[in-house]
């Protein structure tokens, strides 16, 4: 009795696997078919769609552009998140909730209205540019996850740590440095891995704030599968895919998948 | 003396930063714009939100926004449940299975709306296998309608509910169901008096997510739906970029607010009540 109730779970949890990731699978496999149109199975072997994808200057632009974003993007939330974070475990003020809701803020609108609100009353009003929109868009985007992931981490850290070594001398900043920082290092790296993959996977935010031939990776891909159905996205799908599987190598060896989800 | 208030008012210039970046590029805009969908030509007015509630269009997306986003949330728990519980309880791979969650999670929505695309397609896998059991005369598109948004839906968001149930059941002790085992409780019955009570407080975060996200996601509706199947946040889209009726949009993205503050407001306040571990 317990063994069939056991085995009946187990396919359950198989087939909702296959679900959840054979698409990404078929996808792949796709990628590597011979017809122009995109089909599962399909047939013979080529690796012309990847030359393809590394041909399409669209692509490549956009790729860049999404990474450059998301890695400026984080960078200032950190600057802006981190020393928030320090003032809000490290000194007694008035205010701190709101303080912190105010941070945390960013992630209780839902993207689609945020990138609405931001095209109306920053983008349009102070006639912002591109580049510029996008990386406050996005910066907005990642400071909920800085601030979240150091706080946490830096409720762990002992500040008697911080305070011995102003004792013994050390000018604050040095303490912070020195001391704070790289206790909380690896907070930082995970707040850094999920802010930029959720930046660089963005579309509800970046779709108001982009224009034509200024793109972002998924737009320009969301407007390609519009008008075409060819093994070239399923090819940079693929590469894209495989960048993730690498980078969650990565996590799992330094911090621990674990600590980022 | 200077020192002294630096060193007191320390704290200000450490928040300050971000605080006036969030202020200046979100709170104020946001509360323009709420300020602005209750005013014409000056006056305060109820009228921009009495003509969206009465236009029968608004009342056909809010209501296919709100049926889908259930519908994904149901499906997401009866599918997702199950999982959590094999995977918790009788797995042996457990970081892999983890992994394995993650990692649609960290795929582009585009890309797993996509898929969808290529396997419900008029050319896809899933008509040939019914055409060749008979079920279709000839291959039809499984597109463009509340079907494909649904199961789209479902595998976008299903990951963050397996991920917030093996949350809290992992943390429920091994003893404790063993020990209803040995006062004489069937595994059902320790299931339903232990497991399950123990996991509701994950079953709500996790139904909270699959919700509000259902409800706010832009990629799979368009991308998976049609002109005829839209939601709200394809309604905001199209009113301010098509149609350019900034006011309409606000209205609309006033209301998405609404709907996600409420339902993640009422249902966390409920999941801390109802988890027992946590007090």
């Amino acid at each position: 009795m317990r063994k069939k109730h056991h085995i009946a779970l187990g396919v359950v949890t198989f087939l909702v696997y296959v679900f959840l990731i054979g698409p990404l699978l078929i996808i792949m496999a796709a990628s590597f078919g011979e017809q122009n149109a995109l089909v599962f199975p399909g047939k013979g072997f080529t690796l012309k769609w990847y030359a393809q994808v590394f041909q399409m200057s669209s692509f490549i632009n956009a790729a860049l552009l999404s990474l450059e974003i998301a890695f400026a993007a984080t960078a200032i939330a950190l600057l802006l998140g981190v020393p928030a974070a320090y003032a809000l475990n490290r000194y007694r003020f008035p205010g701190k909730n709101t303080v912190k809701t105010i941070f945390l803020s960013p992630v209780l609108i839902p993207c689609i209205v945020l990138g609405f609100i931001m095209l109306r009353y920053v983008v349009n009003q102070w006639n912002l540019s591109v580049i510029p929109s996008l990386l406050i868009g996005h910066t907005l985007l990642s400071v909920p996850y800085v601030m979240r992931v150091i706080t946490s981490s830096l409720a762990n850290f002992d500040f008697a740590m911080e305070e011995a070594a102003g004792s013994l001398g050390a000018p604050r900043g040095y303490a912070f440095f020195h001391i704070v920082l790289p206790n909380i290092k690896s907070g930082i790296a995970s707040a850094c891995v999920m802010a930029v993959i959720n930046s660089f996977n963005n579309v509800s935010l970046s779709t108001f704030l982009t224009a034509p031939g200024v793109n972002m990776l998924p737009i320009e891909i969301m407007g390609y599968v519009e008008y075409h159905f060819d093994p070239t996205i399923a090819a940079l799908a693929t590469v894209m895919m495989l960048v993730t599987l690498g980078v969650m190598l990565l996590i799992e060896k330094t911090l621990g998948l674990q600590t980022v989800v | 003396m200077t020192k002294g208030i630096l060193r007191r008012g320390i704290w200000l210039l450490l928040i300050l930063p971000g605080v006036l970046f969030v202020a200046v590029f979100m709170l104020i805009p946001l509360f323009s714009i709420l300020f602005s969908t209750f005013s014409s030509e000056g006056a305060f007015t109820l009228d921009n939100y009495g003509r969206l509630i009465q236009s029968v269009y608004f009342q056909q997306v809010f209501g296919r926004s709100v049926r889908l986003s259930l519908l994904s949330t149901a499906l997401c728990t009866l599918l997702g449940f199950p999982c959590a519980y094999y995977i918790s309880r009788y797995s042996k791979r457990k970081g892999m299975m983890m992994a394995l969650a993650v990692f649609p999670m960290f795929t582009s929505p585009v890309i797993r709306s996509f898929s969808w695309m290529v396997i419900l397609g008029r050319k896809g896998i899933v008509n040939q296998l019914l055409v060749d059991v008979g079920l279709f005369a000839r291959p039809q598109s499984l597109l463009y309608n509340e079907f494909s948004m649904t199961v789209g839906f479902v595998q976008l968001f299903l990951p963050q509910m397996i991920l917030s149930l093996l949350g809290v059941m992992d943390s429920i002790p091994e003893d404790l169901t063993e020990a209803a085992g040995n006062l004489g409780a069937t595994r059902f019955v320790a299931f339903l008096r232990i497991v399950f009570p123990l996991s509701v407080s994950g079953l709500v975060t996790g139904a909270v997510l699959v919700f509000t996200g259902c409800m706010t996601a832009y990629t799979t509706p368009q991308l998976l739906g049609a002109t005829d199947t839209q939601v709200l946040s394809t309604m905001v889209y199209q009113y301010a970029m098509s149609l350019r009726d900034w006011v309409q949009a606000s209205a609309v993205a006033m209301v998405m607010i609404l709907v996600t503050m409420l339902v993640s407001g009422i249902f966390n306040r409920l999941s801390r009540k109802i988890n027992p571990m946590a007090a």
